[in-house]
């Protein structure tokens, strides 16, 4: 098992610059999410630890060696494809075999190996039959089979979820929780699906557009987002966006939304001009007494919450609030936002100003 | 009643029935002709009307191959009573048999020949059309448009230019020569046809292999290959069926040496009269192995040639 340590990585195709110099550590045993929507490097990034793409510049460090411009088959790494990527013209004992084939391993020795690594998937019974005919949770199994046979330093994870169905999902992603935790093995997952990484990582980096947007523990991201992309991707509803010109200088505790006067957490750094003041749904509370007003646009039920839809003078804000709360639509009602959950954006270049409660998330993402 | 708008009722399947049953007298009514043609004396071959019903005789097999000569009383008293079934039946014409005749060399040519450009081409195929599915060549599109536009015109048109070169490279009259040749013209449909089946195969099995501790070639040759059997199966149908009845080229670069079976079949019309079912014979043996390959290749041809149509 390994540590992964990327250093200034950069991937062009042709013109197009795919990976924007990254730099991260995974460390050893950790279960790693990349995330972010699709076409935003985070494949790619994977697909280079891999040794499937050749990074155009920059070090990749697997356990303390230097891989980045080796071919695949001498990483020693394993990796399961969004599509399995079993071999069809193999039943399920060959696919998990074949890595141990090209090791010139015995073949006692493989058959014994299979059939353990068969007994801890719960596939012993179908190590005989055609991959063509397996439901997708058993071709699944028979991918991770195929990855963990071998015992590779890592194992890269190529949205393995992704073509599973909603129920599946939940089960294979718990399996492979488990059998991350039962191995101990680092492990490197690619997800667009925040509620996934957020779920089964032990840290997640957030990518769009080729740059690494922010790098932490989940609740940490969640909580306080480096970027406005971030806050938006993570969170179903998305953190809510109060747009307004404003100045906030160093040692502020307060900023002024109208005829409101909002508290938050005490900035570390001045800024004036458009600003955005960030909230997430379950942070905003219906208050009547309250300053900031907003009119109920639309309910979405829920079962224990619900979430409120309401107009404000500086955009559409979303209440996760209690469903046993009753709102009407077109009601005008009073907001108050918990001060200590606050997070400001400089709204031109999308970044998080500095403030006492975010400041140590920030200094490591 | 129920009824499903996918499954043909049962009046249209026995319609379609009828058709294809209709279809398949129609085009194996020749083949029959021929094969049975080889079985008739040479009276029952040219008799009007036809003849269906008939004794049927190995007289055109016998011709077939061997060379005979009309004999004079003191070369039959010389040779003594026929020993054979074969000069049994020569005597009864009055000839005896002087030797084998050239139909086995010709065939035999014809099997080096067709297979063996069959084989190159498979090879040369399989792997340009691997690089050009997989890879970045520069002038991807332009290299493949040149491949293509080499099918253009008949074969046929550069014969002239293609004789010289033979004659100054010596490769006039020769079994290389041949295959080289067969190879060339064959060998665009093979690259397109090739390229893709290989773009069908994801290429996931091939990084999961390389992933796996194989090297490219071993992927290549390990994976993308197994997948690509049926592709390469009726490709090389498409092949040997062009080189086994290619006549043009045969007539025109071939004579003593590497000679194949078609242009040599119509040099069998005899010295003496036109001897049909020889010629019937000839062309029935020279059906079988193009026959044979097919059939045991039959549904990857099937496949062939609905190739792309479905996306599995």
């Amino acid at each position: 098992m390994a540590q992964i340590r990327i250093e200034n990585v950069r991937k062009d195709f042709g013109a197009f610059n795919a990976v924007k110099s990254s730099t991260f550590t995974i460390e050893d045993g950790e279960f790693f999410m990349l995330l972010g929507p699709s076409g935003c490097g985070k494949t790619t990034t994977l697909r280079m630890m891999a040794g499937l793409e050749l990074p155009t510049s920059g070090e990749i460090f697997i356990d303390g060696e230097e891989v980045g411009q080796k071919p695949a088959s001498q990483r020693d790494i394993a990796f399961v494809f969004q599509m399995f990527a079993l071999y069809p013209h193999m039943n399920v004992g060959k696919n998990i075999s074949y890595p141990l084939i090209s090791q010139g391993m015995p073949k006692a020795q493989v058959k014994a190996k299979v059939a353990e690594i068969a007994e801890i998937l719960g596939i012993s019974d179908i190590l005989n039959r055609p991959v063509g005919g397996l439901s997708g949770g058993d071709r699944q199994r028979v991918a991770l089979g195929r990855a963990i046979v071998r015992d590779p330093k890592a194992f890269l994870m190529d949205e393995p979820l992704g073509a599973l169905d909603a129920e599946f999902r939940e089960r294979m992603s718990e399996e492979l929780r488990a059998l991350h935790d039962r191995m101990g093995a680092t492990t490197v997952y690619v997800t667009h699906d925040q509620l996934e990484a957020m779920q089964m990582g032990d840290k997640i980096v957030v990518m769009n557009h080729g740059v690494i947007e922010q790098f932490g523990v989940p609740q940490e991201i969640y909580d306080w987002p480096a970027t406005k992309f971030v806050a938006e991707f993570i969170g179903s509803p998305p953190m809510n966006f109060l747009e307004f010109n404003g100045t906030v200088g160093t040692g502020a505790e307060h900023v002024q939304l109208g005829e409101a006067r909002i508290a938050i957490p005490r900035q570390l750094g001045g800024e004036s001009g458009a600003l955005t003041l960030g909230v997430r749904p379950e942070h905003v509370y219906l208050n009547d007494a309250a300053p900031y007003r907003g009119e109920v646009v639309a309910t979405e039920y829920l079962g224990t919450t619900q979430i409120v839809t309401l107009k404000t003078e500086h955009g559409q804000i979303k209440a996760r609030i209690p469903s046993n709360v009753i709102v009407k639509e077109g009601e005008r009602t009073g907001l108050d936002l918990d001060a200590r959950t606050l997070s400001l954006f400089d709204a031109t270049t999308g970044h998080a100003l500095r403030s006492e409660a975010n400041q140590e998330v920030l200094n490591h993402g | 009643m129920s009824f499903s708008v996918t499954e043909p009722s049962a009046r249209t399947k026995w319609f379609a029935g009828l058709l294809v049953v209709g279809y398949a007298i129609v085009t194996l009514i020749p083949l029959l002709w021929i094969i049975a043609t080889g079985f008739k004396s040479p009276a029952d071959s040219i008799a009007y009307p036809p003849v269906v019903v008939f004794e049927p005789t190995l007289e055109g097999y016998v011709n077939l191959f061997t060379d005979r000569t009309r004999a004079t009383e003191g070369m039959l008293e010389e040779a003594g009573p026929p020993t054979t079934w074969y000069e049994e039946i020569v005597r009864e014409r009055g000839t005896v048999i002087t030797g084998p005749s050239r139909y086995g060399e010709r065939f035999l040519n014809s099997v080096i020949i067709g297979f063996g450009s069959t084989a190159l081409c498979m090879l040369l195929g399989t792997m340009a059309a691997y690089a050009f599915s997989r890879f970045r060549v520069p002038l991807k599109d332009d290299l493949l448009f040149f491949i293509l536009s080499t099918r253009m015109m008949p074969p046929i048109a550069v014969a002239i230019p293609i004789f010289l070169m033979f004659r100054s490279l010596g490769l006039n009259d020769t079994h290389l020569g041949m295959i080289l040749l067969y190879t060339a013209v064959n060998l665009s449909l093979s690259v397109w046809l090739l390229k893709g089946f290989i773009d069908e195969i994801p290429i996931e099995y091939e990084e999961a292999a390389l992933i796996d501790g194989y090297t490219r070639f071993q992927a290549f040759y390990k994976v993308v290959l197994p997948q690509a059997a049926t592709g390469i199966a009726s490709t090389a149908i498409f092949c040997l069926i062009f080189a086994w009845n290619e006549y043009a080229f045969a007539v025109l670069l071939t004579s003593g040496n590497a000679q194949t079976a078609p242009p040599f079949i119509p040099t069998i019309i005899g010295v003496a009269g036109k001897d049909w079912p020889a010629v019937a014979a000839g062309a029935t043996i020279f059906l079988v192995p193009v026959m044979v390959f097919t059939i045991l290749l039959r549904k990857h041809l099937l496949r062939g040639i609905t190739f792309g149509a479905v996306r599995k």
